[in-house]
């Protein structure tokens, strides 16, 4: 099991590194963790433009010039946790809706008729969407999409088994933040006040033969280069464990919800941007996903630097595509707010492939 | 401290028993070497020399002694070997040797996992001999290998690590030590290895048929614990040129 | 009535007496029994039934030792 040291102890480790190790860093050909270390320190920042350079190079290497683009379906945001900065707390009083199979399944057809291949099924914590539910939505959509990503609660890993064999090709599940004080404070009831259950949630979907899982921490709870290093080294420990699945990181940065939430560490475009060369010079095979949280200024700006899968006209409110104008809540503002359409022109604007056609969707069109 | 199977060794440096001239040099080479594990084969008895014995100059309270499965073509001539070894020696340890190809001595991938995985459910402390196959390594760890074997370069042929590149791979990857086994022709092939990060090596040929095998032994005791100073000591490596390629756009867009 | 028995012995063929013990034919071979292990018939036996072991005609015995090896 992956335990994270002590959030002080990766505190230090990050505001110890010295210029001559985020040299070192840059240049290493294999970077460890003592890298990984100095590029999110403060010793780093004036190395951004150097860290942007071996990030490009690196995500060209491995990713070519494409992006991968998902849209999220929100099926639900009924929840019976109180996480003090999430719009869907049971605390908050927004509408409460969660789609039925015939609801969620058509928000998905009008997802896959705007041009989307890649899904990721989005809910809260609550019983109406436990594994009976998503294993029979997976089994509707699974020959829409190419691959069908969850974000719910965590589950058992024969939870996780029988998704996959239902259609469910991944699993995120963010530690939202991997200081356990933080934690504690921010979690203080419901399933997901258990840190360490959910911790080992990615080795569980891993276990179960999920072929791709998704981890990351919410950025602005805690102290984000602790924080990137603890995802560090989640990354490395599962690798190891799993080397037959692939990974990816994700950056949810705090943006403003319903409840008013104020981020105790707010982490600005910089540090987001430091954060995310680290974890990509760190390790070349990473999938790293930015949302719509993030602008399209600023998601534009970073492409072909490191990011490799975007998300696009996205809603996170259940019901919102077909209903844009429905009153259910949402779990966060989006920050951007083009279509499909227009994120994937932007894409080939910068000599980038947005890739939402599935080879095999385009081969059984050509064959009928 | 290098750890096998729970068993811990000072020394990373482990023998092989064949090719010597005599029993008493392979006997002072071994001395010579600081070794704590050594490998032997298995054969039929030369009934016209019954008192040709390796085991009267193999002090067994001095080397761990590893059997291996030399001669083995297939999975059930291997495991067949194995279980001869155990019943002579006493020992659940076991170098797992599958050899097809007389002529260049490779291992058989699909043999070697095979004959790993049902020996390990039989108790055996399995360390399988292998081509640098990142994949089967994983595999064979899966399976409950003790160790991997990767190969330098084939048996005898003193080229040093020709497969690099994998091996690498393999010791980035490893949940458990690293061995590299063969074509080790001079000590500092075997500070190479441990440079690179191996946990060990196993040289035998370039000792044995060496003009001096004592002195030959001492060298490569010290060219590994060279190479494992210079490791944990933290290399400076070959450097990546950082400025690579610069994106066309700075990062103006920042705010 | 006693006979020769025949036995195959590391691929050779031997005659020895009718109820040789396996301990014996060791012996007689020059062998430590300690230093050899014994496959009779495609079985490996134990140490300790090397003194009780009865050698039957036909029996195939594969008489293995440790050798230098890499």
């Amino acid at each position: 099991m992956f335990v994270t040291p002590e959030f002080e102890s990766l505190r230090s480790a990050v505001a110890g590194a010295t210029e001559a190790d985020v040299r070192r860093a840059l240049e290493s050909i294999r970077p460890g963790e003592r890298d990984l270390a100095a590029l999110l320190s403060p010793a780093a920042e004036p190395f951004l433009a150097a860290m942007a350079s071996r990030s490009a190079a690196a995500t060209g290497q491995r990713f070519g010039k494409t992006i991968q683009i998902y849209a999220p379906l929100y099926v639900s945001n009924l929840c019976a946790n109180r996480c003090l900065y999430c719009g869907f707390s049971a605390e908050n009083r927004i509408d409460r809706r969660a789609l039925s199979l015939d609801e969620a399944e058509a928000e998905a057809v009008l997802l896959q008729k705007r041009g989307f291949n890649h899904l990721l099924l989005v809910s809260g914590e609550a019983p109406a969407v436990g594994v009976e539910y998503l294993e029979a939505l997976a089994l509707r959509l699974r020959d829409r999409f190419a691959a069908i990503s969850i974000e719910v609660q965590p589950l058992e890993t024969e939870g996780y088994a029988r998704l996959f064999r239902a259609g469910i090709t991944g699993v995120a599940v963010y530690q939202e933040t991997y200081d356990r004080v933080t934690y504690g404070r921010m979690h203080p009831a419901g399933p997901k006040s258990d840190y360490v259950y959910r911790l080992a949630t990615p080795a569980r979907g891993a276990a179960a033969g999920l072929r791709e899982v998704g981890i990351g921490f919410l950025l602005g709870l805690s102290d984000w280069r602790a924080e990137g290093l603890a995802v560090g080294l989640h990354l490395a420990w599962l690798r190891k464990a799993f080397w037959r699945t692939a990974f990816t990181v994700s950056f949810p940065r705090m943006r403003p919800a319903a409840g008013g939430f104020q981020p105790p560490q707010p982490v600005n475009e910089r540090q987001l941007t430091q954060l995310l060369f680290a974890l990509r010079i760190f390790d070349p095979d990473l999938g790293l996903v930015l949302s719509t949280r993030e602008d399209a200024r600023y998601r534009d700006g970073m492409i072909g630097l490191g990011p490799t899968r975007y998300s696009a006209g996205s809603c996170t409110a259940p019901g919102g595509y077909g209903s844009p104008d429905g009153s259910a809540g949402e779990q966060f503002s989006v920050g951007d707010h083009r279509s499909i359409d227009e994120v994937c022109a932007a894409i080939r604007a910068k000599g980038f492939d947005p890739v939402r056609k599935d080879w095999d969707a385009v081969f059984q069109q050509t064959a009928a | 401290m290098l750890t096998i199977a729970g068993r811990e060794f000072r020394s990373r440096l482990f023998g092989g028993t064949g090719k010597f001239a005599s029993a008493e040099v392979m006997r002072d080479a071994l001395v010579a070497s600081g070794t704590e594990m050594v490998t032997v084969a298995l054969r039929r008895v030369d009934l016209a020399d019954p008192a040709d014995d390796i085991m009267r100059v193999l002090d067994r309270e001095r080397y761990l002694l590893l059997p291996n499965t030399s001669g083995a073509r297939d999975a059930r001539e291997a495991i067949r070997l194995a279980h001869l070894a155990r019943a002579a020696g006493g020992t659940p340890w076991l170098k797992l040797e599958v050899t097809p190809d007389p002529r260049t001595l490779l291992p058989d991938p699909v043999e070697t996992l095979k004959a790993t995985e049902e020996l390990v459910k039989d108790g055996f402390i399995v360390l399988p001999y292998m081509n640098a196959d990142p994949i089967l390594a994983l595999r064979l760890q899966d399976a409950g290998a003790a160790a991997v074997m990767p190969l330098g370069s084939p048996i005898g042929t003193n080229q040093g690590i020709v497969t690099a590149f994998q091996v690498r791979i393999i010791i980035e990857q490893a949940r458990v030590p690293v061995v590299v086994d063969a074509g080790l022709g001079a000590p500092s092939h075997a500070a190479q290895a441990m440079e690179m990060g191996a946990d060990a090596v196993l040289v035998n040929t370039a000792i044995a048929v060496s003009g001096d095998p004592v002195r030959m032994a001492r060298a490569f005791a010290m060219a590994v614990a060279a190479g494992r100073d210079a490791y944990e000591a933290g290399l400076g490596e070959a450097r990546e040129n950082a400025a690579a390629s610069s994106p066309e756009t700075g990062l103006d867009f920042l705010r | 009535m006693s006979h020769s028995m025949k036995i195959v012995c590391n691929g050779v063929e031997r005659v020895c007496a009718p109820q040789t013990k396996l301990v014996d034919l060791l012996c007689d071979l020059g062998l430590e029994p300690d230093t050899v292990v014994v496959e009779c018939d495609g079985v490996i036996l134990r140490r300790e039934a090397y003194d009780t072991h009865l050698l039957t005609d036909g029996s195939v015995l594969e008489l293995i030792r440790f050798v230098g090896g890499g």
